[in-house]
């Protein structure tokens, strides 16, 4: 009995040893610095000065600022275009690619491609094919006797554009539906056949719950993403050439932040900022979550 | 803060052959239809080559955008009436372009060794050993993955402020030396498909904890190891956050950084030279293009797990 407790004690020594990096980590690099954050969301602290307690100061604010309402606003309404625009046209792809044989691999690669740019090539492509007068979309939208808008430059259609671009890198769901969509078994089609179900009934009856856990991964994933979108939207739409002619239509939340925090040196309000954003993503994921499990259909029965 | 987004799945095979041939699998046709060629098919090819023409032309557009001059940049041809080779010229004299992709490689190769091999240490620790904290742990672990990185950033900032790492290149990804909650969870998944036996054995042979975890784990799991790093590499090489956050001299700049500068300072003001800011889109595309060529196998391996762990 005494060494069996000296080897299980010998197994935790090694066990924390390894786990250790991340142990470190999480209280140098998250832990103590949202401790640190919590802290300064409640101080006017600028870098250069020292930092002065200015109470709730800061979420007065949040709810005085007019634009981080704005950016708000202009987040979600990105993250509501792209979200179910992205699962849709991913889905339908995938199973556009379900019966393709050999050639899914040439379409794959296609599809994943745009992935590997990185976020600020696509955006300056974009900002290109977008063009109002001269863009690409435009000339093809013409075609079929569309005129298209000013995606860049008109204000209502800055979010829609960036929702395009993010469309255009939706190649890792595909991926992600079309293995799920593989996995679904066959039987199941086989005996849905026999009970007489049509295409639609069988799409509803047998896929969708089949993967249902992809589709609820990929969807929680890619709203939390979205709620947090920068890099698109700062190249295309700010920095220091912009500053004076930008829209507030395209102002997503981060971008604020990001401005607050280290154009402006406001960094306790930018830090306020962060934890309105960590609520309001962690209140999404619990609904999603919550939601979620009444559809998602876990393999070998409910795991919760 | 305990919510954990997802059911713990079942372990996975630490092979990753059947996730490919699951991807090749030719897929079940109702009504025994055998590819004949119906309006279905047909219906089904036109789509997925319109939808393909959609996805890359942008791509190849892009090369050729990158060698037209000025005045034709915007005419949408997918070949240059003239071909102005001069263009990367002029993105080689707008900026230290090459310093640029060597500190972006250097970054994002840091980035991608680092995460890959503490990720691995870590999920190691999580999936062999059986310890009191393993469940509390391991659910924190995924806590953090919803955490937004906006919180942490500030004060991450004032860390790198403190020792005096700001505009240095270390801050971008140094942070990976402690594993990332994600590839953590991914690792643990093939290791967790290891038999248990072969390590019961090596340990009766006297290898020791981390001999297990180097000669056992590792080799078993390295298609997972090139997954994990594969996916790092492209999203540090991608990132511009971190970079405008923590780069001011323009030599230390990664290639997004500098490609954002490029932008402002060619396209979006003066005389608007959008071939300039092309050629350099293409310049730091072009990178993560050959990546892919290389490690498409790993990309879609990644991707199709990922869906069965979801």
């Amino acid at each position: 009995m005494a060494s069996r407790g000296l080897l299980q004690r010998r197994e935790a020594r090694s066990a924390y040893l390894f786990i250790a990096p991340w142990i470190i980590g999480f209280l140098v690099f998250t832990a103590g610095p949202m401790v640190a954050s919590l802290w300064l969301s409640f101080t006017d602290y600028s870098l250069v000065d020292p930092a002065h307690s200015v109470g709730v100061a800061n979420y007065q604010q949040l709810l005085d600022d007019p634009r981080v309402a704005k950016s708000l606003a202009n987040t979600f309404v990105y993250a509501a275009l792209f979200v179910p625009l992205g699962t849709v046209v991913a889905l339908a792809l995938a199973m556009l690619l379900q019966k393709v044989g050999r050639a899914s691999g040439f379409f794959r690669t296609v599809f994943y491609l745009p992935v590997m740019t990185p976020a600020v090539a696509a955006g300056a492509m974009f900002l290109l094919l977008l063009n109002g007068q001269r863009g690409l979309v435009n000339q093809v939208l013409g075609w079929f006797g569309i005129n298209g808008p000013d995606w860049t430059t008109d204000p209502a259609w800055l979010k829609p554009s960036l929702a395009v671009v993010s469309l255009w890198t939706v190649g890792g769901s595909i991926i992600i539906y079309l293995a799920a969509l593989n996995n679904v078994p066959r039987q199941l089609y086989e005996a849905a056949l026999l009970d007489g179900a049509g295409p639609v009934r069988r799409f509803v009856s047998v896929t969708l719950p089949m993967i249902s856990g992809a589709l609820f991964f990929t969807i929680i994933t890619h709203t939390i993403a979205a709620m947090q979108m920068f890099d698109q939207a700062y190249t295309m739409f700010y920095g220091p050439q912009q500053k004076a002619t930008a829209s507030d239509e395209s102002l997503v939340y981060m971008v604020y932040l990001f401005q607050n925090a280290f154009e402006f040196f406001k960094m306790g309000f930018a830090s306020a900022m962060a934890w309105l954003l960590f609520v309001i993503i962690l209140v999404i994921t619990v609904i999603q979550v919550r939601v979620g499990n009444r559809f998602v259909y876990y393999e070998g029965g409910s795991t919760r | 803060m305990t919510t954990d987004l997802r059911p713990v799945p079942p372990p996975t095979e630490p092979s990753l052959q059947p996730e490919a041939k699951v991807l090749e699998r030719q897929s079940f046709s109702p009504a025994g239809s055998r590819r004949r060629v119906g309006p279905a098919m047909v219906l089904r090819w036109l789509l997925l080559l319109v939808f393909s023409l959609a996805f890359a032309y942008p791509l190849v557009w892009l090369v050729s955008a990158s060698l037209k001059p000025k005045s034709q940049v915007f005419d949408n041809k997918l070949v240059p009436e003239t071909v102005q080779w001069s263009n990367f010229l002029e993105v080689w004299n707008a900026g230290p372009v090459l310093r640029w992709l060597l500190n972006s490689g250097m970054v994002s190769l840091m980035a991608a060794l680092a995460v890959t091999f503490s990720s691995a240490f870590v999920a190691f620790g999580f999936a062999y050993f059986r310890f009191r904290l393993r469940g509390p742990l391991f659910g924190l672990v995924l806590a953090t993955m919803m955490l937004p990185g906006a919180v942490t950033m500030i004060p991450v900032y004032l860390i790198w402020h403190q020792v005096g790492l700001v505009d240095t290149q270390v801050p971008l990804w140094a942070g990976n030396l402690f594993g990332s909650a994600f590839y953590i969870f991914l690792m643990r998944q093939f290791f967790l498909g290891i038999p248990r036996e072969l390590f019961e054995a090596a340990r009766i042979d006297g290898c020791s904890h981390f001999g297990l975890f180097r000669r056992i784990a590792l080799p078993l799991c390295r298609p997972a190891l090139i997954i994990v790093f594969i996916f790092e590499l492209q999203a540090s090489w991608s990132d511009l956050l971190k970079p405008l956050i923590y780069l001011q001299t323009e030599e230390y700049f990664t290639m997004p950084r500098g490609l954002k500068q490029v932008i402002d300072g060619f396209a979006l003001s003066g005389e608007y030279h959008w071939e300039i800011a092309m050629a350099a889109t293409l310049v730091a595309t072009v990178p993560m293009i050959v990546v892919f060529a290389f490690g498409q196998r790993y990309f879609m391996e990644g991707l199709a797990t990922t869906a069965k762990q979801g």
